[in-house]
C-alpha cells in the first residue's frame, strides 16, 4: 500500500475552479482548506464569501460557506458569530472589496473587538472587472483607470490595512504575508492558523493580509507576476506580524 | 554504499492544468517542463520528465494554484 505524501486536503471539494492561470486565490483556498483539516474544524466552521473573484467559494470549499454584499461580510460574519458562538467563522475578502467599499464594516468590526478572523487577499487591482485602480494600486502603478499610473495628487496614497487595524485596540492579531513562493506559503500558512488559533481561544478580532497575484489584471504573464509582487509590492506593503497580543 | 531505493509517484491532472508554469519555476531538479501539446481547456500543460529524479519536496504541489499535482511515496 502507498503511504501518501502531498495530497489535496479533504476540505476542498473534487471539482476544478475557474480562477485565471497563475491565480493566487487557488493557493489560499488551499492553505485555509489544509489548516481547518489540521485542526480539525470542518464541521463547525463558516466562511463568508466575498464579491470579486473569489465569489464562488462556496463551490471549492467543502464546509459551510456563505455570501455577502459588497464590502460587508465583517457584518454578517459578526451576526453570524454572535448568534453561533461556538462556530468558528472566518471571512475571505479582496482589496476592492475589503478596503474601499467595505472600509466602514472592517474597522468597526476590528473596533468591537469581534471574535472573527479576516482572510485579506491583496492583489492591488480589481481583478474581476479586469484591472481597475483599487485603494490599494500603488504610486505610479498603471491600471485601466489610471493608464498613466497612479498619481499621489489627484487618486491619494495606497491604504495600508494592516498597519492601520493594529493601531486599534480591538485588533489582537494582524500580520501579512504573500504566496509568491513556497517559503513564503509555508510562513502565511503558519500566519493564517495562528490567525486561527486566536479564534478558537476567544481572543478577539484577527485579520491576515496575504499579498496574492493576479496576472490578468495586473496584464503580464503570472512568472512576472509573481516577481512584480515579490520585488515591488514587498517595499511598500511589507511583510510580518504588526500586532499579537 | 547503500543506495537510496525510496520511489516516488507524482500524478499531474494534466487535463486541467493551465500553463501557469509557476510549478516549472519552482523545482529545484528542474523535471517540470511544459509540453508542447494542448489539453481539452486548450492550455499547452505541465509534464514530468526523469520522474526517478524527484525528490518529492513538495513544492510543485504547494505551489500548484489548481492544486492538481499529488505526490505518493511508493513503499
Amino acid at each position: 500500500m502507498e503511504r501518501t505524501q502531498f495530497v489535496k486536503p479533504k476540505s476542498l471539494k473534487n471539482t476544478h475552479h475557474n480562477y485565471c492561470p497563475g491565480c493566487g486565490h487557488g493557493i489560499i483556498h488551499r492553505i485555509i482548506a489544509e489548516i481547518i483539516d489540521e485542526l480539525n474544524i470542518r464541521e463547525k466552521t463558516i466562511a463568508v464569501a466575498p464579491v470579486g473573484c473569489a465569489v464562488f467559494a462556496y463551490d471549492y470549499w467543502d464546509f459551510d460557506v456563505t455570501e455577502a454584499p459588497h464590502g460587508r461580510p465583517p457584518a454578517v460574519a459578526t451576526g453570524i458569530k454572535r448568534v453561533l458562538p461556538d462556530r468558528i467563522v472566518f471571512t475571505y475578502q479582496g482589496d476592492g472589496d475589503l478596503a474601499a467599499i467595505g472600509t466602514a464594516e472592517i474597522i468597526h468590526a476590528a473596533n468591537r473587538s469581534e471574535n472573527i478572523t479576516v482572510i485579506f487577499v491583496n492583489n492591488t487591482v480589481y481583478g474581476m472587472t479586469q484591472g481597475q485602480m483599487a485603494p490599494t494600486t500603488l504610486i505610479g502603478q498603471k491600471t485601466l483607470t489610471t493608464p498613466y499610473g497612479r498619481d499621489a495628487n489627484r487618486d491619494g496614497y495606497p491604504l495600508k490595512v494592516c498597519e492601520l487595524l493594529s493601531v486599534l485596540d480591538g485588533t489582537k492579531f494582524s500580520a501579512r504575508g504573500m504566496v509568491t513562493n513556497p517559503k513564503e506559503i509555508i510562513k502565511t500558512k503558519s500566519l493564517i492558523k495562528k490567525a486561527f488559533f486566536k479564534q478558537i481561544e476567544n481572543k478577539g478580532f484577527s485579520i491576515v493580509e496575504v499579498l496574492s497575484m493576479c496576472p490578468s489584471g495586473l496584464h503580464m504573464n503570472p512568472i512576472e507576476t509573481k516577481e512584480w509582487v515579490e520585488k515591488e509590492l514587498t517595499k511598500f506593503f511589507p511583510l510580518g506580524v504588526f500586532k499579537d497580543v | 554504499m547503500k543506495v537510496l531505493t525510496k520511489k516516488y509517484k507524482i500524478i499531474i491532472d494534466t487535463q486541467h492544468c493551465k500553463g501557469c508554469e509557476l510549478c516549472v519555476i519552482n523545482c529545484p531538479q528542474k523535471i517540470l517542463i511544459l509540453s508542447d501539446k494542448i489539453n481539452k481547456l486548450g492550455y499547452r500543460y505541465v509534464e514530468i520528465t526523469n520522474e526517478e529524479n524527484c525528490t518529492a519536496c513538495g513544492r510543485c504541489y504547494l505551489m500548484c494554484p489548481d492544486y492538481l499535482i499529488e505526490i505518493y511515496i511508493d513503499k
